[in-house]
């Protein structure tokens, strides 16, 4: 430490590497004094004119502000306000181009000054050595100090350091040709520059207080040399002119001899750097309550005829300056802001002076000719020579070409300081320092990209892992709320019974099924409903056994069962019903005599599907007992008709090699009453096939009746089969009409309707035996279709039967059996119908039954 | 008799030999491909599906295993420079059934358009669009990878893919406009 | 002893297998456009060759020499240099996937390096004894070793050097190797004949 000053005070000093000595051509505006220039038109401000984060803007169009005003306030540490550099209207608020070498545009204040220059008020500090730590930083912060040297650091960020600070350096070296700003504003201002130093020095308690200066400025090293005769703290450095002396690690260097390694801070090795022009406007922010709102710039340059510094309002477009300064109008040649060294061109005059502008270069066609013709590199190594930073330019050049980004870190291009010395000395006339920054921008851009996608990578990451989870928790939820209706369903209620069939209904991928059924006018019903859902898998088939057996009164039995069996599909259905026959029909019309009692619907159905991939199976099942009818006793009866029996079976094997849909719907009515089933089952395969059955047969004696209806159909496809059967059967007065409509989709369709309607209105028994069958088993292509009718005893039966198959082709299969019986003693009718149709690829089954049977007589 | 020993005695080598490598390939076994995980940090992240992949990783596990490395179009040829690196083999050409413009490009959504059907929701891979049902919704420019993914599920096609802006923060240097200004 | 280091100097310098005795030159001109990679090289080769000379020497001392079969020489050599190379690309492979695949090829081509079978046919010929067998491997090695990764590092930074056009590539690696080579025999100049 003592060493350091030591050395200091008797004027010997480090050396850092390299350097160049550029002509300085300082001659042009040293001699000058600082002029103030007219007011421009209008000034812009753009409203981040530092490194950071732009501030927030308070005002809007239409404003008037006064000098000094903010114009935006800061809500993060690293954003400074800017301030009206004079009194007058904000006459936009619009994106303008900013001094940036990119020429682009950015959000800028554009203020038109009235000419009265009014001042917002003032409030002068007359000792600030009372004030505190905080509120000298606050006040440097509120007055929109940033690094005024070029950098534009904000300057409340760099003086808060928490480190203990050895050195306070001054950088007053000034090291680049042509710019004058910090020597005439040192000597036309020392005191003004010495008070802000002593904040400074009250703020940081440095050690030691260093001002660098180069030895080519002294007239204003006499005047600082004046003004700090009785502050032993500061000392002032006369170091030996060489460019880039005015380089923070250099200047660091020269004045310590430390060396601030790559990567760290100075503050971290106790040194903070603040430029003149920066304490210059610390005083007048703190003393004289003035924010930042004018600089001195050096307009120079041998294209100008009356080349000066200027004090410039911030905002001032440069194309004021250059006229102020008299720009030969027919000039058309870039100007450069900033050093001829580190600065660059402007893209046209329009460019606002900003915070760091600390020089406007217009030079002649004599000062600085166009670019020479680049040349390949003779490796002469002067550029390592040179190199303050002591990197190696020619490596990073070749690698900058290749954009080998790895070598280039490799080889700390990010220490290259862009002074220029490396491509002032280059005989090849190699821009380096242009290839520099071409490649450090590109790795800094690489950096924020690889930031992105690892930010990407998370998210994509995160949100995967979040899809996982939900699909998790949704499988747990239908898993409870599967149990829970399972729980529901065994306990055997009227409504855990509709349950249980829509269970059966919504199964796997699943079609849609339907189930109706309307019981109108019961006193007693009793339903009984069961489905049973069989999963036979593979090639597994699936039975039906169905039967009912009526005993004494009345007894309805349904059962349909839907199995499906795949083994690239097959199809089995099967419909058997079973009647009490005459004889039990007479018993029972000798037992109770007249008029039936009991009704008994029992209807089971069972729904087997085995699905390969999905099925869809659906069962519905409904059973509603005559007027009277109380009990399964039946022995209550006297009233009118005697017994009714439905016995109705129907299976639907539907197996289906990819996606089946089965339906079953069957439906009984019995003693005046209407009921209406339809079951709709369509099945798709590659084809469409339609069955329709619909059996309507009514009866109107009023003995004991007994429907028999059996419906078969077996379709067996190679892919895919629908199958379908309904059944009905009513009695006493009663119309049941049943559709039953099997829709199996599969590649194709097939669609199966079985309508039944029975009606009877005779007293005496009758039967109806309808037995429907439709096998399908074709190899490539049949259709076969059989309708039976059977009357009995003065009926008329009426059976249409047809059944079309679709293959490749449209086959439609439609059998159609109407069954009228109308005299009064028993009636059967049986109607088989059987269509088997088995393709070989594809085939359609259709039949359709129908079945009516009127009676009328009694 | 020579010849019989030697054969012995070769095929008695020879079988030390072996067992010395059975051991060995039972003892070092290798588990595992950190090289996935590698190749997957060369990747832009975009998510986008080009490749064919269901995301960078799947890609990266597939170029480990054998799959071309030139099916990456968000990372252009660098990206295939870097994993030829990594692989120790030829960079080549850009796969042309995945070339692609691949300046970067974020979705855009036209809010007065927007029904609010969520669907580019559900497809956007890194969740960079907030909205809800009936909702307007809205892009996270700054989460968005430019992966075009939510353009196709737009069922009134309110969403375009938009260059990113160029701003003093993303400009780069362009040596062509850099006049090369030296002093004499 | 001095012998020990003698052998040892003039194999890596004066003898180099690679500029001087020209063996081993494919992985000398294919692994050598990384340093990493070539480092990686270097290490397995080394491994392989003293490996190999080693048990080279035992081989060929206690069992083909006692039953004068020493007609099987090479054929049993590369028997042990074929499983010394498996060895190490199986341990290569546990303990650097990365080096495993930049190596890829030239890891099991180790086997067909001529400088491995030719350290070990050396071996014989020069009568060396067991320790001496294993200098002389080991030091051909290092020899080896030394070359390939100077040589790649000159080819890195030739990379992106401005070439001439015509040179640009495998042309000037094999200058640049040509130029080593000619350095390289300067270092006879070490001996006093």
């Amino acid at each position: 430490m003592e060493t350091v000053i030591e050395r200091i005070e008797q004027g010997r000093f480090w050396q850092f590497h390299g350097g160049i000595h550029p002509p300085e051509m300082k001659f042009l505006t040293t001699n000058k004094p600082i002029r103030t220039v007219s007011l421009p038109q209008r000034l812009v401000l753009p409203i981040q004119q530092h490194i950071g984060e732009a501030g927030e803007l308070i005002v809007k169009p239409g404003d008037y502000v006064l000098k000094g005003q903010p114009l935006t306030k800061t809500t993060v540490p690293l954003a400074v306000p800017i301030h009206a550099p004079t009194s007058g209207t904000i006459a936009s608020i619009e994106n303008h181009i900013i001094a940036h070498p990119s020429g682009l545009n950015e959000m800028s204040v554009i203020l038109m000054p009235d000419g009265e220059d009014r001042w917002r008020e003032r409030h002068i500090v007359e000792n600030y050595s009372q004030l505190d730590k905080n509120t000298l930083v606050e006040k440097i912060a509120n007055a929109g100090i940033a690094g005024m040297g070029g950098a534009g650091f904000p300057t409340h960020i760099k003086v808060n350091t928490k480190a203990k600070i050895d050195f306070l350096i001054i950088n007053a070296a000034e090291c680049e040709p042509y710019i004058t700003a910090d020597d005439l504003l040192m000597r036309e201002h020392a005191a003004s520059v010495i008070e802000g130093i002593k904040i400074l020095d009250k703020i940081l308690e440095p050690a030691f207080i260093l001002i660098g200066i180069e030895d080519n400025k002294p007239e204003a090293i006499d005047a600082l040399n004046h003004e700090i005769k009785q502050f032993d703290k500061i000392k002032l450095c006369v170091v030996p002119t060489k460019y880039p002396t005015g380089g923070e690690k250099q200047l660091i260097k020269i004045l310590t001899g430390k060396e601030v390694p790559s990567g760290v801070l100075p503050s971290s090795l106790g040194i903070v750097m603040q430029n003149v022009g920066t304490c210059h406007a610390i005083a007048e922010a703190v003393i004289s309550d003035t924010p930042l709102i004018k600089r001195v710039v050096t307009v120079t340059g041998q294209a100008l005829e009356k080349p000066q510094n200027v004090w410039a309002l911030l905002g001032t477009p440069i194309e004021h300056l250059l006229q102020e300064c008299q720009y030969p109008q027919q000039q058309k040649r870039h100007i450069i802001m900033g050093g001829p060294m580190m600065g660059f061109s402007l893209p046209n005059t329009q460019v606002p002076v900003v915070k760091t502008t600390n020089c406007i270069l217009a030079p002649s066609e004599k000062e600085i000719p166009d670019a020479n013709q680049e040349i390949e590199c003779i490796r002469c190594g002067q550029c390592a020579e040179v190199c303050p930073a002591q990197l190696l330019p020619q490596e990073l050049q070749w690698h900058a070409k290749a954009k080998d980004s790895e070598q280039l870190t490799k080889l700390n291009l990010f220490d290259c300081i862009e002074c220029g010395a490396c491509a002032y000395v280059c005989p090849s006339h190699i821009p380096l320092v242009h290839y520099y920054r071409v490649s450090k921008a590109e790795i800094r851009q690489q950096k924020l990209l690889d930031i992105k996608a690892e930010k990407a990578k998370q998210r994509f990451e995160a949100r995967k892992a979040r899809l996982e989870r939900d699909k998790k928790a949704r499988e747990e939820k239908h898993k409870k709320a599967a149990e829970a209706r399972r729980a529901r369903m065994n306990s055997g209620t009227e409504e855990a019974n509709k349950e249980k069939s829509a269970v059966a209904a919504a199964l796997a991928r699943v079609q849609a099924k339907k189930a109706q059924q309307s019981g109108v006018q019961a006193n007693t019903t009793n339903d009984d409903k069961k489905s049973q859902v069989a999963d036979a898998i593979a090639r597994a088939k699936a039975k039906k056994a169905g039967q009912s057996a009526p005993n004494g009164d009345a007894g309805d039995d349904k059962k349909q069962q839907v199995a499906a069996a795949i083994a690239r599909a097959k199809a089995k259905k099967l419909a058997a019903k079973e009647q009490a026959n005459d004889d039990s029909a007479e018993e029972n019309i000798n037992a109770v005599e007249t008029k039936p009692t009991s009704a008994q619907d029992d209807k089971k159905a069972r729904v087997a599907a085995a699905v390969a991939r999905a099925k869809a199976k659906k069962l519905a099942a409904q059973e509603q007992p005559s007027d009277v009818g109380t009990d399964d006793t039946g022995k209550s009866p006297e009233t009118i008709s005697s017994t009714a029996e439905d016995a109705k079976k129907a299976r639907i094997a539907a197996a289906v090699a990819k996606a089946k849909a089965k339906k079953l719907a069957a439906n009984t009515e019995s003693d005046d009453q209407r009921t209406e089933g339809e079951a709709e089952a369509s099945t798709k395969d590659k084809d469409d096939v339609m069955a329709e059955a619909i059996v309507e047969p009514p009866q109107e004696t009023s003995t004991s009746t007994q429907d028999d209806k059996k419906a078969r159909i077996a379709a067996a496809v190679a892919k895919a089969k629908a199958k379908k059967l309904a059944a009905n059967t009513g009695s006493d007065d009663q119309r049941t009409e049943g559709e039953a409509e099997a829709s199996t989709k599969d590649k194709a369709e097939v669609t199966a309707e079985a309508v039944v309607e029975p009606m009877q209105e005779t007293s005496t028994s009758a039967q109806d035996d309808k037995k429907a069958r439709i096998a399908a088993a074709v190899a490539k292509a049949k259709a076969k279709k059989q309708a039976a009718n059977a009357d009995t005893d003065v009926k008329q039966v009426e059976g249409e039967a047809k059944a079309s198959t679709k293959d490749k082709t449209n086959v439609t299969a439609e059998a159609d059996v109407e069954a009228a019986g109308e005299t009064s003693t028993s009636a059967q009718d049986d109607k088989k119908a059987r269509i088997a149709a088995a393709v070989a690829k594809a085939k359609a089954k259709k039949l359709a039954e129908k079945a009516q049977k009127d009676n009328q007589t009694s | 008799m020579t010849v019989l020993i030697a054969i012995l005695v070769v095929g008695l080598i020879s079988l030390a030999f072996g067992a010395l490598l059975g051991f060995a390939s039972v003892k070092f076994k290798v588990e595992g491909d950190p090289l996935a995980e590698q190749i997957d940090a060369i990747l832009p992240q975009t998510q986008c599906g080009q490749c064919g992949y269901p995301g960078c990783k799947p890609y990266a596990d597939a170029v480990a295993n054998g799959e071309a490395i030139n099916k990456c179009a968000p990372g252009g040829d660098d990206t295939i420079k870097k994993i030829a690196d990594l692989m120790g083999v030829e960079p080549i050409a850009m796969d042309e059934a995945h070339e692609t413009d691949n300046t970067p490009k974020v979705a855009f959504i036209i809010e007065e358009d927007c029904i609010g059907c969520t669907k580019c929701i559900q497809a956007c891979p890194v969740d960079a669009i907030i909205g809800t049902t009936k909702q307007m919704h809205t892009i996270i420019a700054d989460e968005c990878t430019g992966c075009d993914l939510c353009v196709a599920p737009c069922p009134v096609d309110c969403i375009e893919m938009r260059p990113i802006p160029q701003t003093t923060r993303n400009w780069q240097w362009d040596l062509a406009n850099i006049p090369v200004t030296q002093i004499d | 002893m001095t012998d020990y280091l003698l052998l040892l100097i003039g194999t890596v310098l004066v003898n180099n297998f690679v500029l001087v005795k020209f063996l081993g030159l494919c992985p000398f001109m294919g692994v050598s456009s990384k340093v990493e990679t070539a480092i990686g090289m270097s290490f397995a080769t080394t491994f392989v060759m003293t490996l190999a000379s080693l048990l080279s020497y035992l081989v060929d001392t206690y069992l083909l020499e006692p039953l004068s079969l020493q007609y099987l020489t090479t054929m049993t050599f590369i028997l042990v240099i074929a499983v010394v190379v498996q060895f190490t690309e199986m341990v290569v492979h546990k303990t650097s996937a990365n080096l495993y695949r930049s190596l890829g090829i030239f890891l099991p081509l180790i086997t067909s390096n001529c400088a491995v079978l030719g350290v070990a046919l050396l071996n014989t010929y020069e009568k060396h004894n067991f320790l001496e067998s294993i200098i002389y491997g080991f030091s051909a090695a290092l020899g080896f070793s030394l070359v390939l990764v100077m040589f790649s590092a000159m080819r890195e930074k030739l990379a992106n050097a401005d070439v001439p056009k015509p040179f640009k590539g495998s042309a000037i690696a094999m200058i640049t190797a040509g130029l080593m080579s000619l350095a390289f025999m300067g270092f006879t100049g070490l001996v006093k004949l």
